[in-house]
């Protein structure tokens, strides 16, 4: 019935999902079986934002008064590597929270601020996508290198790498779900008239644009997105299909690994208390392994994987052949596919999380304040039945035939 | 850092907040004709001039746009004259390395410079002396008048007028600077206003106006800067007879250090650094008086001691005895016969250091960032490796696609040079500290000091390329 990829495919995905259900409350609700599970979702998200507003409120007041402000930093810092960037500036019920998110989307390009280790990350990924892409072409323009090129920046924030990514000449498209990142980044790019040219931003799931944008671009770029996807396999279709064929595909992202347990979740949420507790589920984070599979599995061939590692102390990301923690992928869309075999078994597979997700959403169901991990189970549910009348677009393309 | 953004911002906020509704709101209707630059020079002399050559000749600037401000007339380019200009400098070959990176070492060599092989210095108050050359008789440095180095420059600017817009005969007046980070509706560049009332902004500022550096003041940035008793007389020598004119000389006089820099076959360039009273003197000299007074600060022993003498002569010995082959010979400077009418100039000297080189979007090179006594020649060497270390940085930031104007990269900036700079600086302050006595016990000192110096080839190798950087 509904074989194809329109589903909340990423974080990002789900938190659009997730205001849109709230904007349903008031008006239509169309995607939703009931109501009670809108005002579910609503209660559970409000509990759960509030430490971290608290946080955040916290950090201000320090600043204010002037204390420690090196240590904050490195403090406030460390936590980033784990936590979803848009997740910090969502469009909420309370004002008062509204205005916070404000504050914090603004914060985005606070080369200090809270965002510091995604702005440095862009030493590492910049590079990394741009190298790799020159290697695609022959030769290329000195000053502008990605001229030329079409780039789909997934779950852009506050287009930290979508500019980046633009000064080097390529035409970007930045889409995210959260307007208030968009405005942001809407506004951080007018500035620049150049820039202002070659970006364009839009307030978006990838699901959404997929089939107007099919086989558009030289290069997809999803960075710190896909551990916080709920179906990473019909994402990476979506992704795929958006690709020209040759095109290449940009991953960077979190490892599923007792350190990346240990640091990230019992670490940074437990002890320390850096990450609002709930913030990530280690489930959700993603092996090389895995990925590599569904990426082979999806006719897109994977030429790198390669291991990142942060330094809070210092701020800077490193290469690493370790890939226990945060890692980069790259994979280039074969440039004629063929009809792919795991059709059937990577139906069989959806069916089966498909199931996956509604038991757990299931059981979650009782816990009031399950958090953010429950809310990122239930949100397969709220999707599907979304899209559940659209068609599928994951059947393998033959534009050689 | 923040708490160093924070603080500093104090001064320039004042003038943020009375500028700053007004152009951001201009800004955010989306209204406004400013020109928006990737990089803005402020200052068109021999540094801030080949900072913009440098960028505009780098293909990873081909995208972007940039401007020179030089509050001058521009350089006609014509004919050299005849004579030799009173201004020169020495240039190190890593100055010329970077000239000719983008062609304007090319234009100097068709124009007119003198190389020197060997740099002695000596003591006016002891035996002792320091000689520098090198075993394969490269090229140690260059004398270059500043006018050929403005012409070159001028005609590689011409070169990249696509690239790099110059506007002469025009000055900024009032910056301001942006918040450390984007707020809701200011702009995030530098604002600059010129002096006929335009507008235009920039990504990132380079400050390169000089010693009084009006960049570095609307900044607010503090320098640690004194001037030094004395000042400096230069003039144009002819020598009395030709000679091969390729050492340059360097005496150490209680009153200050007076060098003699090749020009050509028969001409030097005089430097002299000693007191005001003695250098207004020496300016308002007749022609014959002038040169007797250079002659005799060259050759005369009247500040010699028996005590220092006999010291000296003892290590003198000593060192012959570890070391019997490698003697280095003391040489003769040339004697000088007249000087270039009317080329006798003097002007005060000083040392300065900027605490800080960069801000946000903003970049401090050359005597904006350090001030430095002429007595080791590094004066516009230091400016020329800001600007290939500037480059250099800006030039990765470019190809990563960074904001040229974050501060990311331009730490790694201060950090590369303020470590060389304030090393060249303190050892230049010390040594006009150290010359500027003729007590015994520091004559003494520094007498053994040069002496063993001298000896120990590894040590001046070390010196030699700190100093050819």
């Amino acid at each position: 019935m509904w074989r194809g990829c329109k589903l909340s495919s990423s974080g990002s995905r789900f938190l659009g999902g997730l205001r849109s259900v709230y904007r349903g409350t008031r008006a239509d609700c169309p995607r939703l079986t009931t109501s009670a599970v809108c005002s579910k979702n609503q209660l559970s998200w409000t509990l759960q934002i509030k430490p971290w507003v608290v946080n955040e409120y916290r950090i201000m007041w320090f600043k204010s008064c002037s204390m420690n402000f090196a240590f904050l930093n490195r403090m406030k810092s460390y936590r980033l590597p784990w936590i979803r960037p848009y997740s910090t500036s969502r469009s909420t019920v309370d004002s008062n929270e509204v205005k916070t998110f404000l504050a914090l989307a603004h914060r985005w390009w606070d080369e200090q601020g809270v965002y510091a280790p995604l702005h440095s990350m862009n030493d590492l990924r910049v590079p990394f996508i741009r190298d790799n892409l020159l290697k695609t072409v022959a030769n290329h323009q000195p000053g502008k290198p990605l001229s030329g090129m079409k780039i789909l920046d997934v779950g852009c924030g506050g287009g930290l790498l979508t500019e980046p990514l633009g000064r080097l000449g390529a035409s970007v498209i930045g889409i995210d779900p959260v307007d208030e990142n968009i405005k942001t980044a809407q506004h951080h790019k007018s500035f620049d008239p150049v820039l202002d040219k070659r970006i364009e931003y839009r307030a978006c799931s990838l699901e959404e644009i997929v089939e107007e944008t099919a086989e558009t671009f030289d290069a997809v770029v999803a960075s710190e997105v896909v551990e916080h996807v709920i179906d990473l396999e019909t994402f990476i279709q979506c992704c795929c299909q958006v690709l020209k064929p040759g095109g290449s595909l940009f991953i960077t992202t979190i490892n599923k690994t007792q350190l990346s347990y240990a640091l990230g979740i019992v670490f940074a949420e437990q002890i320390a208390g850096i990450v609002p507790k709930g913030t990530h589920t280690w489930e959700k984070f993603v092996s090389p392994e895995k990925l590599e599979s569904i990426l082979e599995s999806n006719g897109l061939s994977v030429q790198t994987v390669t291991g990142m590692l942060y330094n809070p102390f210092s701020g800077y990301w490193h290469w690493s052949e370790n890939t226990s923690l945060n890692y980069a992928a790259y994979a280039v869309k074969s440039s004629v596919q063929e009809h792919s075999g795991p059709e059937f078994a990577l139906k069989g597979e959806r069916e089966e999380l498909r199931a996956e997700a509604s038991t757990n959403s299931g059981l979650r169901w009782d816990h009031g304040r399950a958090g953010l991990r429950s809310l990122v189970e239930e949100n397969p549910l709220l999707d599907r039945g979304s899209f559940a009348g659209r068609s599928c677009v994951s059947a393998p393309r033959t534009p050689g035939h | 850092m923040a708490a160093r953004l924070a603080g500093s911002r104090s001064g320039t906020a004042l003038s943020a907040a009375q500028r700053g509704p007004l152009v951001s709101c201009r800004r955010w209707a989306g209204a406004t004709a400013d020109t928006v630059y990737d990089v803005v020079v402020s200052g068109g002399g021999m540094v801030g001039a080949a900072m913009a050559c440098a960028l505009g000749h780098d293909i990873h600037f081909g995208d972007k746009k940039i401007l020179l401000l030089e509050a001058g007339p521009k350089k006609v380019l014509g004919k050299l004259p005849e004579t030799y200009s009173n201004r020169v400098s020495s240039i190190s070959p890593g100055s010329a390395t970077l000239l000719s990176s983008f062609g304007a070492w090319d234009h100097i060599c068709n124009m007119r410079y003198r190389a020197f092989r060997r740099m002695q210095v000596w003591d006016a108050c002891s035996e002792a002396l320091i000689m520098f050359d090198k075993d394969n008789l490269d090229d140690m440095g260059y004398i270059v008048e500043n006018d050929v180095i403005m012409q070159a420059l001028t005609k590689q600017l011409e070169a990249v007028s696509d690239r790099v817009t110059v506007l002469y005969k025009s000055k900024a007046v009032s910056y301001t600077w942006p918040y450390p980070f984007s707020m809701a509706d200011s702009s995030p560049w530098v604002h600059i206003t010129l002096g006929d009332g335009s507008t235009l902004q920039t990504k990132l500022l380079i400050g390169a106006d000089g010693h009084n550096s009006g960049v570095r003041q609307a900044a607010g940035i503090r320098d640690v800067s004194w001037n030094y008793d004395q000042s400096a007389v230069v003039a144009t020598l002819h020598l009395s007879e030709p000679t091969e004119n390729n050492v340059a000389w360097q005496r150490f006089l209680p009153s200050g250090p007076i060098a003699l820099l090749p020009l050509s076959d028969t001409l030097s360039s005089l430097v002299w650094s000693t007191s005001h009273e003695h250098a207004a003197e020496l300016v308002s000299m007749d022609e014959e008086k002038f040169v007797d007074a250079i002659n005799s600060a060259f050759w005369s022993d009247a500040n010699h001691t028996d005590l220092v003498d006999s010291a000296s002569s003892v290590l003198h010995y000593v060192v012959s005895i570890l070391k019997p082959t490698k003697v280095s010979a003391r040489q003769l400077p040339p004697s000088v016969a007249k000087v270039d009418a009317k080329s006798q100039v003097l002007f005060p000297l000083g040392l300065g250091h900027a605490a800080e080189y960069v801000r946000p979007r903003l970049a401090l090179i050359g005597d904006a960032a350090h001030r430095v006594h002429p007595l080791a020649g590094q004066g516009v060497n230091m400016g020329f490796g800001d600007i290939s270390s500037l480059v250099h940085h800006l030039r990765t930031a470019a190809f990563n696609g960074k904001d040229l104007g974050s501060m990311s990269h331009l730490t790694g900036y201060e950090t590369d040079r303020q470590r060389h700079n304030t090393a060249l600086l303190a050892a230049t302050d010390l040594l006009k500290r150290l010359y500027s006595t003729s007590a015994t016990p520091l004559v003494l000192l520094r007498t053994w000091g040069l002496q063993a110096t001298n000896a120990v080839s590894p040590l001046k190798e070390q010196i030699m390329a700190f100093a050819s950087k």
